[in-house]
């Protein structure tokens, strides 16, 4: 019982990144319509992101929190503005290239450039002694990851409920032509919603590089949140955060009880890919999802 | 297709003909004998290059039916590949079959494997499909690598001997680039040869508007999974004849970027269509070879870049690559060759 608890208390810190992971990714599929790829690539810059103040700078959490989340912001602006502005109106296929190619090469490439493609770890940066609740160990690094994920998604919940421009995005997201004819800039809303799955991608970075370690391999487990997104539906943001914590949950679980039953293990890593092909094959709009109807 | 000035169909037999004037005939065999003269005037390095070049077209033929006719997005074209050349290589090595046994089995299996994972395309698409398809590389990729070690070799590989015929091994990368080239050469007769019949128009159809397709009776069901089966079928050849080059198969030989790449080439060269399946293919080839050459050199006159320049350098200039193609040519290469032709089409009057 006690190690059931302890794998569900490590599968909740590891859902709760892959939530903020697919947050991004649905505001991002709810204001523009486009599938960004290369959100797992995001997530890996912002690890090194968070080397490069933590680390290199020497400043303190909160100052180096504020000041990769200010880089993120730059850097989901550039992104917007070059690479996807461009796409507007272009076949679903052309954009999802375009986030692919953003991600595999342009976004793995200047981490190999910039920091060497090394692996990398905030040793002695991020307090790592782990809090005793009876008998489960809770690390530090899950209730930082606790906090700050309660911290954004509540920024957000804010944000879309009264900041104006948070309304605007909402409006967006339903209608863009309407949205557009009431005389709101469609293009801002494009940017912003880049602007924040950055700001969330970068977040889950910082938190999975101080449990772990930074190295380009942590685009992987962007790709592993889709997982989340599809299980919670493309487009519902408190779905994301319920299957994420499934997720998590179901990937720890797999690594303690469903590896001794294969030859050599490593179900771990690829279970969310299993996962995936399952709510593919059975239920593809999702727990959540809006059910998709098409007529000719 | 607009036919040259002066040209006219007068029987069915010409209106289905691929080539058609005297001039394309010409053209044509002038290239074939320069393809198949090369090895005796070009270095090794060179010969590698176009090996790896007439593998990447038989691959990129195989996506381009499957993602750029029928719109099934595959993300997962490395994943069929390494079904492909493992398969071969286990039937060489393990079974002992001779390489030009192992070659169709190991094409029908990569399209056996492609049909499985193309199930889930049967209810969905776009986005959702390349989910499902990356989803098969990795489960793939992790069998090869933690379950079936004991035919696959796990993290080692396993030799997949050089193919042998008439008794002469062929060792040498110039008699090893002839059969190379005569698969490519084959590869693209029945790539041009699929898209324009029935199955190609079918599979147009479904590409355009599946819903559609489907009320006007075309099977989707079927025609689907035979886009996949088929697409799986060049990449199941690709990746064998790519293992059996480096005489071992390994899982590093068949990167999940890879995958990436072959979509990429056929962004550069121009999607749906089968020239620019060979466009894409050679113009990525050639561009690795650009970065082989150009990294050392930037990494001599910008120190601070340091020792990873070429890695980096290699996937920063194909992403960008790739990305003004999507924003300033979306129709790709082969619509600059198009352009080309119909400027000589017709020449002298260009109106």
């Amino acid at each position: 019982m006690t190690q059931f608890l302890q794998l569900g208390i490590i599968g909740v810190s590891l859902g709760i990144v892959y939530a903020l992971i697919a947050i991004g990714f649905v505001i991002i599929l709810k204001c523009s319509q486009a599938f960004n790829i290369a959100q797992g690539h995001i997530v890996m810059i912002g690890g090194y992101i968070g080397f490069t103040f933590l680390v290199m700078g020497g400043l303190p959490l909160w100052a180096a929190l504020l000041a990769a989340i200010a880089t993120a912001m730059l850097m989901g602006l550039l992104i917007e503005r070059l690479c996807l502005r461009p796409m507007v109106g272009q076949p679903v296929l052309a954009v999802v290239m375009m986030t692919i190619a953003l991600g595999f090469s342009i976004l793995e490439g200047l981490a190999i450039l910039i920091w060497g493609g090394q692996y990398k770890t905030y040793s002695g940066v991020i307090p790592t002694e782990p809090i005793r609740l009876g008998e489960i160990y809770i690390p530090a690094a899950t209730v930082i990851a606790l906090i700050l994920a309660a911290i954004v998604v509540a920024v957000l919940m804010l944000f879309f409920r009264y900041a104006k421009i948070g309304l605007a995005m909402r409006a967006t997201a339903e209608d863009e032509q309407v949205a557009q004819a009431a005389g709101i800039r469609v293009t801002t809303v494009y940017a912003l919603s880049w602007i924040i799955a950055c700001v969330t991608g970068v977040v889950a970075g910082i938190l999975l590089g101080g449990e772990a370690g930074v190295s380009p391999y942590l685009a992987d487990i962007g790709l592993k949140a889709f997982a989340v997104v599809l299980l919670g539906g493309l487009n519902s943001i408190g779905g994301a955060i319920v299957a994420g914590i499934m997720v998590g949950v179901a990937e720890s679980m797999a690594a303690a009880y469903l590896d001794p039953l294969t030859t050599r293990g490593g179900l771990a890593t690829i279970f969310p890919f299993i996962i995936i092909i399952i709510v593919l094959v059975i239920r593809p709009y999702g727990l959540f999802g809006t059910r998709r109807i098409e007529r000719i | 297709m607009s036919l040259a000035s002066g040209t006219f169909n007068q029987s069915y037999a010409q209106d289905i003909a691929i080539l058609r004037t005297r001039t394309q005939r010409v053209i044509l065999l002038a290239f074939l004998a320069l393809l198949f003269t090369c090895p005796l005037f070009l270095n090794d390095i060179w010969l590698h290059i176009m090996i790896m070049i007439g593998i990447s077209v038989i691959s990129a033929h195989g996506l381009n039916i499957l993602t750029g006719y029928c719109g099934q997005i595959s993300m997962g074209h490395a994943a069929f590949m390494a079904v492909g050349g493992f398969t071969s290589a286990i039937l060489c090595t393990k079974v002992g079959f001779s390489f030009w046994a192992a070659l169709p089995c190991a094409a029908l299996f990569a399209g056996l494997v492609g049909l499985v994972f193309g199930l889930p395309s049967l209810r969905i698409k776009g986005f959702y499909l390349i989910m499902a398809t990356i989803s098969a590389y990795f489960i793939i990729s992790w069998l090869v690598h933690f379950q079936l070690t004991d035919l696959t070799g796990g993290v080692f590989g396993l030799p997949a001997p050089k193919p042998e015929i008439f008794g002469t091994v062929l060792r040498s990368k110039a008699s090893y680039y002839y059969l190379v080239m005569i698969m490519a050469c084959l590869a693209t007769v029945v790539a041009i040869n699929i898209v324009r019949s029935r199955v190609g128009r079918a599979f147009i159809a479904i590409r355009d508007n599946d819903l559609a397709a489907e009320v006007m009776g075309i099977n989707i069901w079927a025609y689907k999974l035979l886009a996949f089966f088929i697409g799986c079928v060049f990449a199941g050849v690709a990746g064998s004849l790519l293992a059996h080059y480096y005489a071992w198969a390994s899982i590093e030989l068949f990167p999940f970027i890879d995958s990436v790449w072959y979509l990429g080439m056929l962004i550069v060269g121009g999607m749906g269509n089968t020239t620019g399946a060979i466009l894409g293919a050679v113009a990525f080839r050639l561009l690795d070879y650009l970065v082989i050459i150009l990294a050392p050199i930037i990494a001599r006159d910008f120190p601070a870049v340091g020792p990873q320049a070429s890695a980096s350098l290699s996937l920063i200039i194909r992403g960008l690559v790739i990305i003004v193609f999507l924003i300033f040519e979306p129709r790709g290469l082969a619509h600059g060759w198009g352009l080309i032709k119909a400027y000589f089409r017709l020449w002298p009057f260009s109106h």
